[in-house]
């Protein structure tokens, strides 16, 4: 792992001087603070929601500072944030497949499964036409915590 | 599906390709570079069942994902800034292709330019401040007046009353404590910037951080700055410093920077 520290032991003559000083390797939370949060931000053809990554980066403000850290404190409630968590998306995985299925019976067909979009943060979008359930024990269950 | 984009980790100048070689960037792949103008990209193929939209949106979820490729990412940026002028880009930009990052380096030249001739020589440090609110709030609790007078109820509203001003001054001593700091390193830095201090409870800290700052420093300069850091822990012995760096100048990357 290179480490802004361990690089100046290896960086060629004229660009990084090595320097005695008091410094300790980068920890999780420096790196995805710069990471996520720093440099140049251009969007690129593969489209992140910034918001999306936004609320990720107030979450891992929390968390990750030290993720090792806090596990040894016994602190996990990101286990339990369905945003966090893949225990969470499992859930919500197999709810939306349940769903799915639910509605291919319903309408008696297979192959329309499709046209249940689920959008990432609970919210369910229906084809409207079709005007099949929305599935409100799915949204409670993916519903983030507010604590 | 073994549908590939290119993803980008940052633009250098003046970059010999052969210095990324050993490197490994995200997902394993081997850093390639894609130049225009002068310019050059540093850029990796990567699946886009792993990269592409939703499984992007899945992923950035995912802490050990994200700890992998944030860690690959950084190891990439950081050893092209270690001997190169390089602005690293947010994590997880990719494109379609390389033609369409050539594309990017064509139209935004002009861009990439000033901000690589704003870093170029120049490292970024890191400086965290914390202050044990214990200690800062000693001075003001050693003074406290006593409440045996008053009745139990009184006394103890008064008490807390007392608590919470002491606390309230220890905190307004801490932050001028991290300005102060601030300030010094500041002079020997081309520019500085003021990033949110991390959460307290999970830094595994129990102090105050009064100052997550961070720092452009000249390379024939680093040698003061870290000097200036060692005086400064020595001048606050109540304030615990941590230094990190150096750093590709991430935080003196963005356009307006």
């Amino acid at each position: 792992m290179t480490e802004p520290t361990a690089a100046t032991s290896r960086a060629p003559a004229g660009y990084r001087q090595p320097v005695a000083r008091r410094t300790e390797p980068a920890n999780l939370a420096d790196i995805l603070e710069r990471v996520l949060d720093k440099g140049i931000v251009i969007a690129g053809d593969i489209r992140v929601n910034l918001l999306d990554i936004e609320l990720l980066t107030i979450k891992l403000r929390l968390i990750v500072a030290s993720v090792d850290r806090a596990k040894e404190m016994g602190i996990d409630w990101w286990e339990h944030d369905p945003t966090l968590s893949s225990k969470g998306r499992d859930l919500a995985d197999e709810n939306r497949r349940l769903r799915e299925r639910v509605e291919a019976l319903e309408s008696g067909e297979a192959g329309h499964s499709a046209e249940v979009l689920a959008s990432r943060d609970g919210r369910r979008e229906v084809d409207p036409a079709r005007g099949t359930v929305t599935g409100s024990e799915v949204a409670a269950a993916e519903e983030p915590r507010h604590d | 599906m073994t549908e590939t984009g290119t993803y980008l980790y940052g633009i250098a100048r003046d970059l010999d390709p052969n210095a990324l070689q050993e490197v490994r960037g995200v997902a394993g792949a081997s850093v390639r570079t894609v130049a225009n103008g002068g310019l050059i990209a540093l850029v990796s193929t990567v699946s886009l069942d792993e990269f592409g939209e939703e499984a992007l949106h899945d992923h950035l979820e995912d802490l050990d994902w994200l700890e992998n490729v944030a860690r690959a990412h950084h190891r990439v940026v950081d050893a092209a800034s270690a001997v190169a002028p390089t602005a690293p880009t947010r994590l997880a930009t990719i494109y379609r292709g390389d033609e369409r990052v050539r594309q990017l380096l064509e139209e935004r030249q002009k861009a990439f330019d000033t901000t690589l001739s704003r870093i170029g020589g120049r490292a970024e440090w890191g400086v965290k401040a914390y202050v044990d609110p214990q200690t800062s709030a000693q001075a003001t609790t050693e003074d406290a007046p006593a409440y045996g007078s008053a009745s139990p109820g009184t006394a103890y509203l008064m008490q807390r009353r007392a608590q919470q001003h002491t606390r309230q001054e220890a905190w307004q001593n801490a932050a001028a404590r991290g300005e102060e700091i601030d300030t010094e390193l500041r002079r020997v830095a081309e520019a500085s910037r003021r990033h949110p201090p991390q959460d307290p409870q999970l830094s595994g800290r129990d102090g105050w951080m009064v100052l997550n700052g961070a720092y452009l420093v000249d390379a024939d300069r680093a040698g003061e700055f870290t000097s200036m850091f060692t005086r400064l822990t020595e001048r606050h012995p109540d304030v615990e410093l941590e230094l990190t760096g150096p750093w590709a100048p991430y935080s003196f990357a963005g356009e307006d920077a």
